[in-house]
């Protein structure tokens, strides 16, 4: 996962890239078989131990999703922490240090 | 009257925070479970709006979808949404021709600005509406992105 979180004023600008395949489940492989379901159902963000943005996503987010967001409060230094489960129940966390 | 599935979904809740605090499940695992199977797999808007609450949603200009109005490709369209709503608690992303409508639904706390940018995947040419919960109360705002096939620029 690729975070990016910078202070722009009094707010921090976060932008993560998440490795996923993102499969939607409807779509047929070569043999024409259901290609099985594979994506990320919900991601947390937090800034030092408080959700600052949640989410829950189906299969029509994008392959290797990507979010932008804002939020207040934040200083230079502090940790900002990303959170993701998909269907299958595996998940990844990643953090990086505001800029 | 009896409920024997009311009864059940009490049990399992029980069962499920009892699983937790044994260390059993990890936090993350529980919560993949509050997923809403039933928002995500509405197939009509009526039935999505139904299930998350917002049944009387008004039209709103305190909305702002930002997108292209092509996309050239149907895999990743970027689509950002703003609320001016004060209080905007959810944004919703629904795309009305996907096969499901519902494509995400964030939940904004407070401090965090309702303005989102993320990549969706559509189907075909359809409106896209964003779907806000501000004070408890439902808005919305649509938009029409066509999708060219090929990726000869249309």
């Amino acid at each position: 996962m690729k975070i990016r979180a910078k202070l722009d004023g009094d707010l921090v600008q976060v932008k993560v890239l998440m490795a996923h395949i993102m499969e939607t489940g409807l779509r047929k492989n070569q043999q024409g078989d259901l290609i099985p379901a594979h994506y990320i159902q919900q991601i947390t963000a937090t800034h030092k131990d408080k959700v600052v943005l949640s989410a829950q996503w189906g299969p029509a987010i994008s392959a290797n999703p990507f979010i932008s967001f804002k939020f207040k409060g934040g200083a230079r230094g502090d940790r900002v922490k990303i959170a993701w489960v998909d269907n299958k129940g595996d998940t990844r966390t990643d953090e990086t240090v505001i800029a | 009257m009896q409920h024997p599935r009311r009864q059940f979904l009490k049990s399992s809740g029980g069962l499920l925070a009892t699983l937790v605090a044994s260390g059993f499940l990890r936090p993350e695992e529980a919560m993949a479970g509050d997923w809403n199977k039933a928002a995500f797999e509405a197939k009509k808007m009526d039935d999505l709006l139904k299930v998350l609450g917002g049944a009387g949603a008004k039209p709103s200009s305190e909305i702002s979808i930002i997108a292209s109005d092509i996309a050239e490709n149907g895999a990743v369209v970027p689509i950002q949404i703003i609320s001016k709503h004060d209080n905007t608690q959810n944004i919703a992303y629904v795309i009305e021709k996907n096969p499901n409508l519902l494509a995400a639904n964030f939940t904004i706390a407070e401090g965090t600005l309702a303005d989102i940018d993320t990549r969706v995947k559509m189907a075909q040419t359809s409106d896209v509406y964003a779907l806000v919960k501000a004070n408890g109360k439902f808005y919305y705002a649509s938009k029409e992105i066509k999708i060219t096939l090929g990726g000869c620029g249309g």
